[in-house]
């Protein structure tokens, strides 16, 4: 029995929109990190999704290099983290506001 | 040779050139001096050899054009720098170049050992080629050139002893008097030139005058054009009421008041005027404010040079005075009366401050006149050449002076009226008083100087050679002007030889000589009578019974001062024009205007701007969520009113 299409794009929506609310909601910023991976994986499975229902191999290709373009980002990002943490001995996001005038 | 009249632009302006950079590492004056002088040797046999060449054309060929390159050519505007040889431009040329030659070789002598010679030959040549290019410009651009040109010149020769003091302040401050108010007169000028363009759509003499004649142009704005150019001309040559400044002009080292300041470039002004003959010949109301003009400056500087006790001061006045005259004969209509007087005056007013300098010289910068006398056994030379310079300027007969003081004085009864003839008769009275006033208080009487300090002594024939010859020019000068009644049948050689350049402007005026000699030599023999008894009267005075003299002055205490502070116009100046400029600027454009308003409103501008972002910055938190928040907020406000729309 093939599983609709509906199902796998709800539940991508919902992996988005517990993203979201993770990044806006959360203080810690390895989690807020944490949720726009999800956000990332969520628009990865969408793509999948239609691909397979397009019958079009492109959009399997394309998460493949958001893949690997997403591994690299969190390697760089994980590094800031890390030297913000080294620095300010925190990572919590509401105490990292220096970017302003 | 004429068209080689170039070359006389060129050999002053490269003896500028090489004392200019060549001359600080020189330290040898003989060599500056044979380069500043011999520049304009040359060019003065250039304009001999243009002058001669021209006299052996037909009378009505006598106009070269000599053009050497485009100058400016944009949106209709033509000019080129062209050098237009002609009767006119070859007379002011000989004067210029010939008085100039002997005045450069009498500096040689004069400015022995000062520091800064080579600058002293440098600004003098370039004067030279500014007052070339003055003279021989064939459009009004490029004689502006030449006008802008000598001011500097003077601006830079009245200070050329910059550390020195002058009355109350110091020289430089006297050049930049001098400087200001010919600026206020060129500005005149300027609008005269952008008027005559706008009517006559061209700046080039020979198709300005052509035209004049041609076009049918209002009187009015002849009249406006003639007077905003003899405003340039007030200015230039120091007439009412621009003349405060050629007094202060004596600042300068002697041989610059001779050259500058006597005999070339306050000429400059009568040169104009009556290089624009026609202009002035179509518009007989300007015409009218020349000659009243020149007649009441000509009187008033006379009555001013009666009491003054620098030297050149007094032949300062005496300038001013004569300048007049020449103004006087351009308003009369007698156009080349009035150059002929630029000439002769050139010859002994040149040799009187020559004439000045070698005694200010012997007497070791000693200027005052009451401190003199008795030079006459010392000095032999400068005391024969400057009587000889004193008899001409009085107007004694056969001297120069006298045939083109006498037919200035004609032409203003003929053409102008009694009244103008009368004040000229005045006048030369009072010049004659004057000039015999300096003469026997320096030369005849008791010997007034320290004779420990000072040991007056004859100059060096560098400096006296030029004395005799424009002592013998002065002499001789006057006979290329004989007036009909005694020539007979050659007429005025002078009269004759300028004649063409002035035809239009004297056709125009119609002027109807009905008089009858009788008349010509009664007026002649009047004012040859008052000038005489005007001098013995001055010998009386101030040889014979010197406490008259005194006694008059403490009688008529109030009139002494105001002449002897000039009717007091610089003070009046300074209280009605200088002051309100300065305090007005002072108080309302700087305190009020600038600091307030103008700085106020940019000021404030910023202030607000500050103000406004300091309120709208605080939206920026520095949390990246909140940012990331307004992010998604606007992404669904997006999604929903796409949404909207489709359904």
């Amino acid at each position: 029995m093939q599983i609709p299409i509906e199902y796998y794009l709800v539940l991508s929506a919902l992996m988005f929109s517990v993203g979201i609310v993770g990044v806006l909601t959360r203080r810690n910023a390895i989690i807020v990190f944490m949720c726009v991976e999800l956000m990332l994986n969520s628009a990865n499975l969408t793509l999948i999704t239609y691909s397979s229902y397009l019958g079009d191999v492109a959009g399997q290709l394309f998460v493949f290099f958001v893949m690997a373009v997403a591994a690299a980002e969190a390697a760089v990002g994980l590094a800031i983290i890390i030297a913000i943490f080294r620095n300010k001995l925190t990572v919590n996001i509401d105490e990292i506001n220096i970017l302003k005038w | 040779m004429i068209n080689l009249i170039y070359l006389t632009v060129l050999f002053p302006f490269l003896g500028f050139l090489f004392n200019g950079l060549v001359g600080p590492k020189l330290k040898n004056e003989k060599l500056i001096g044979i380069v500043g002088s011999g520049a304009i040797g040359l060019s003065f046999i250039v304009v001999v050899g243009a002058f001669f060449q021209t006299l052996a054309l037909p009378v009505d060929q006598r106009l070269t054009i000599v053009t050497l390159f485009q100058w400016i050519d944009v949106a209709g505007l033509n000019i080129s720098f062209a050098y237009q040889v002609d009767q006119l431009s070859l007379v002011m040329s000989l004067i210029v170049t010939g008085v100039g030659f002997l005045i450069h070789v009498y500096s040689i002598g004069y400015m022995h050992g000062d520091k800064s010679f080579w600058r002293f030959f440098a600004y003098l040549n370039l004067f030279i080629f500014a007052m070339m290019n003055l003279i021989l410009a064939d459009n009004f651009l490029l004689l502006f050139l030449g006008w802008e040109g000598v001011g500097l010149c003077s601006y830079l020769l009245i200070g050329f002893w910059y550390d020195r003091k002058f009355e109350k302040s110091t020289t430089s401050a006297a050049g930049l008097k001098a400087f200001v108010v010919n600026r206020i007169g060129d500005f005149g000028f300027l609008l005269g030139m952008f008027l005559i363009y706008s009517t006559f759509g061209t700046l080039i003499f020979t198709d300005v005058f052509a035209r004049a004649v041609s076009f049918s142009v209002p009187t009015h704005i002849f009249v406006l054009i003639a007077i905003f150019l003899f405003i340039g001309a007030t200015g230039k040559s120091a007439q009412i009421p621009l003349l405060v400044w050629l007094p202060d002009a004596m600042a300068g080292p002697t041989p610059v008041s001779a050259l500058i300041h006597a005999a070339t470039m306050v000429t400059a002004g009568v040169y104009m005027v009556a290089r624009c003959s026609i202009i002035y010949a179509s518009a007989p109301a300007a015409m009218m404010v020349v000659a009243v003009i020149g007649v009441f400056t000509a009187f008033f500087a006379a009555t001013i040079g009666l009491v003054q006790n620098d030297i050149k001061k007094v032949l300062a006045y005496s300038t001013v005075s004569q300048l007049g005259y020449m103004f006087l004969a351009l308003g009369a209509g007698a156009f080349s009366a009035g150059i002929f007087h630029v000439m002769t005056h050139a010859f002994f007013k040149a040799l009187l401050f020559l004439g000045a300098g070698s005694i200010i010289h012997s007497m070791h910068d000693q200027q005052d006149i009451r401190h003199y006398g008795g030079l006459k056994k010392y000095m032999p030379l400068t005391y024969g050449t400057f009587l000889v310079a004193a008899v001409a300027i009085s107007g004694i007969p056969p001297l120069s002076g006298f045939f083109s003081k006498d037919e200035i004085l004609w032409y203003s009864f003929t053409n102008l009226g009694t009244i103008f003839w009368l004040v000229g008769v005045i006048t030369a009275v009072m010049t004659a008083f004057y000039m015999f006033r300096l003469y026997f208080m320096t030369f005849e009487g008791k010997e007034k100087f320290d004779h420990n300090k000072v040991h007056p002594h004859e100059s060096p024939k560098l400096m006296t050679v030029p004395l005799i010859v424009l002592a013998v020019l002065s002499v001789i000068g006057g006979f290329i002007g004989i007036p009909e009644l005694f020539s007979g049948e050659h007429g005025n050689l002078f009269h004759t030889w300028l004649a063409p350049v002035f035809k239009t402007a004297e056709i125009k005026l119609m002027q109807v000589g009905s008089h009858s000699h009788f008349e010509e030599i009664l007026l002649m023999t009047i004012s040859i009578i008052a000038v005489v008894s005007a001098i013995l009267f001055a010998r009386n005075v101030y040889l014979k019974k010197t406490e008259i003299a005194d006694k008059t002055a403490s009688k008529f205490k109030k009139i002494y001062n105001l002449l002897l502070n000039k009717y007091f116009l610089d003070e009046v100046y300074d209280a009605t024009i200088i002051n309100p400029i300065v305090k007005g600027s002072d108080k309302i454009l700087w305190e009020t205007a600038d600091n307030k308003i103008i700085d106020g409103l940019i000021n404030g501008i910023a202030k607000l701007i500050d103000q406004i972002s300091g309120t709208i910055k605080k939206l920026q938190t520095g949390i990246a969520q909140s940012y990331a928040f307004v992010m998604v907020l606007g992404i669904l406000i997006a999604l929903f009113w796409i949404i909207l729309s489709y359904s």
